[in-house]
């Protein structure tokens, strides 16, 4: 896509970064660009947090006995760790930072439609994340992520309340900014931007956002029934009460299944963004691609009850359910075959974000794969609850999401602050959370295969030589992970300069100068092209 | 129609706003007496008309244009689908016997 009027960059003017200094310029701001990094700064802290609780795991597993940790102990270490990396680092994470970057970029517009909105969707998300956080410091919550009921709302000893809350809060951020990017989609479009020649990136956003609008304030509801039974003793969940706690189950994966495509499809408009620009090619099938995320959006609501085949869910509904699951496989399947339909014949370069992009590929394609064999009822029933379980949502969340955050970050990075990091270290970085990666979680295809439950400290003693790979693996993770928080922050003072493409993309939000103005345009462009118009630049180098 | 062009009459707030609390005492009244299954349909229905009310008058879906419609419709929809896709568990559970029953 080429903007009919292009956007000359001039160095005298102040970027979205030096056009306020101080304080209150950033806590005050309604630029989306700030507010983008904003998040980027709390999620990274998160993300540190629920890191920080994954290595105690880790090291907690290296034998069989309950060496480091109490049971209870245990039991919020594994909570706490799913509480922030899934609410305050996954869910928000690539719409929060690169969306709220990117998306009025791609379009064409000078912030989002709520400039406001999208400000106090941040104090909204911090305000949420502190109260966890105290949540976390008064003693933590046992229950699990999943907060299942009667167990929340009667007998756990914790901090249920207060982590619900956190919880709860957070969703409005949600909320709001799914509301934000349905509007500036809708209704702040470059002219001649017409649906069919949007970015794949915001496709995937607006689908995205449909569901954190019409999910979200279930499970707000959901939360906010357990916090009456366990505060008022009113029987909703608890069959003492006279409650049924399949109903709490269904309230709880009505949002989170869906929550998973919250995460994932992001990341699958970040691919679609690097693997056209890394394979000078546009997306093959770009209109299924694009009419996939909204399937996906779509049949990702009707598929939850195979979180609870063994729940004493009636085995009819569990069949639909079944049935449902293997049919949202397809269009995510489609996305994986048109992005490798891309490459074909591409002329490929294996820069950071690329080597991302195919990691991508390969880990999301084991953790689609494996949710297949966990939407088959017979074969959930012996692997429910297992190591399997958890190998095959980290393999969709990290080997997925994960993988496309840090393949958009290093793609995006030089546009955001007009500065590259250092190409070698980032290779290398994306190498070992790749093997580190691998090494960690497929041994827990294994451990779940033969039979090890998740969430118990103490095992058999025949699973410890795959607990200790995985653990090595882990260790890699994490420096992996920690490389380039440190390269990246080095590249803000010391990075070499760049100009306002350097990847020689297409898009308009390649147009403009690196860093971007404080108000992106100086003339609304317009658009005349497709997106992805690789071909035409690559005729007119020749 | 366009919602910023539209100006709602204070006295339609007042009305609208008689009539939600005319239901709220309607749907308590109905829980003093047993009227069986009957008491459950009877409150969902209310409470859907007062959902109705504050979405067409509270919330200006009533002067929005039609890409507004959708949007609302699609949330009753999801709704449905939830309600929906929880009663097929419902209805089609086996009777349960007992341990070893």
């Amino acid at each position: 896509m080429t903007a009919a009027s292009k956007q000359h960059a001039s160095t005298k003017e102040s970027n979205y970064l030096t056009a306020g200094y101080g304080v209150r310029s950033w806590l005050l701001t309604v630029d989306h660009k700030r507010i983008a990094l904003l998040y980027l700064i709390s999620l990274t802290t998160f993300f540190s947090v629920g890191g920080l609780f994954a290595v105690l795991i880790r090291l907690e597993l290296l034998t069989p006995q309950g060496d480091l940790f109490q049971s209870e102990t245990y039991n919020k270490l594994f909570t706490m760790h799913g509480i922030f990396m899934v609410f305050f680092f996954l869910v928000p994470s690539i719409p929060a930072v690169l969306g709220n970057f990117f998306l009025p970029l791609m379009i064409g517009a000078r912030d989002v439609a709520f400039p406001k909105l999208n400000l106090l969707s941040w104090y909204v998300y911090a305000a949420g994340g502190l109260v966890t956080l105290f949540a976390m410091f008064a003693g933590g919550v046992d229950t699990g992520w999943t907060f299942y009921a009667p167990y929340s709302s009667t007998y756990a000893n914790s901090h249920v309340i207060l982590a619900a809350l956190g919880i709860f809060i957070t969703g409005f951020s949600s909320i709001l900014t799914g509301v934000n990017f349905i509007a500036t989609t809708h209704r702040m479009r470059a002219p001649g931007l017409t649906w069919m020649r949007l970015p794949l990136f915001v496709w995937a956003n607006y689908a995205t956002s449909l569901i954190m609008v019409l999910g979200t304030p279930v499970i707000a509801v959901t939360i906010l029934l357990v916090a009456i039974e366990r505060l008022l003793h009113v029987g909703i969940f608890d069959p003492a009460l006279g409650g049924d706690p399949i109903l709490f189950q269904h309230l709880f994966w009505f949002y989170s299944h869906p929550a998973v495509y919250i995460m994932i499809l992001p990341g699958m408009g970040v691919m679609s963004e690097i693997v056209a620009c890394f394979t000078r090619k546009r997306i093959f099938g770009y209109k299924i691609v694009a009419m996939s995320s909204l399937a996906i959006a779509i049949l990702g609501f009707l598929v939850w009850g195979h979180h609870m085949f063994v729940s004493g869910q009636s085995m009819y509904a569990g069949f639909v359910f079944s049935l449902l699951s293997m049919l949202v496989a397809v269009p995510s399947a489609i996305k994986v075959f048109n992005w490798t339909a891309t490459m074909y014949r591409g002329s490929i370069t294996f820069a950071t974000p690329m080597l991302y992009a195919l990691g991508f590929i390969g880990l999301f394609t084991i953790g689609g794969l494996t949710g297949i064999f966990l939407a088959a009822m017979a074969l959930d029933i012996h692997v429910h609850d297992t190591y399997f379980v958890v190998a095959h949502f980290h393999y969709v969340m990290v080997g997925g999401m994960v993988m496309a955050y840090l393949g958009g970050l290093h793609f995006y990075w030089p546009k955001m602050f007009g500065r590259m990091y250092h190409e070698g270290l980032a290779k290398v970085a994306a190498v070992m959370i790749f093997i580190g990666f691998n090494l960690t979680f497929f041994p827990q295809f294994l451990l779940g295969y033969l039979g090890m439950p998740r969430r118990y400290h103490v095992y058999d003693e025949d699973f410890q030589v795959l607990n200790v790979l995985s653990t090595a693996g882990a260790s890699v993770l994490g420096l992996g992970f920690a490389l380039p928080i440190c390269y990246l922050i080095f590249s803000l003072k010391f990075g070499k300069k760049v100009g306002d493409n350097p990847w020689d993309a297409a898009g308009l939000e390649w147009t403009i100068s690196s860093p971007p103005y404080e108000h992106n345009f100086h003339e609304i462009p317009e658009v005349t092209e497709e997106a992805y118009d690789y071909g035409k630049r690559e005729a007119a180098r020749v | 129609m366009s919602t910023e062009h539209h100006v709602t009459p204070l006295r339609v707030y007042f009305t609208v706003f008689a009539l939600l609390l005319g239901l709220t005492f309607l749907t308590w009244w109905v829980a003093t007496i047993d009227l069986g299954a009957w008491n459950t349909t009877i409150a969902i229905s209310v409470a859907m008309t007062k959902v109705m009310l504050v979405v067409l008058w509270f919330m200006h879906v009533k002067y929005s244009n039609k890409l507004i419609w959708f949007f609302a419709a699609a949330g009753v929809y999801w709704l449905v689908l939830l309600f929906g896709f929880v009663m097929t568990d419902y209805l089609t559970r086996l009777p349960v016997t007992g341990w070893g029953g």
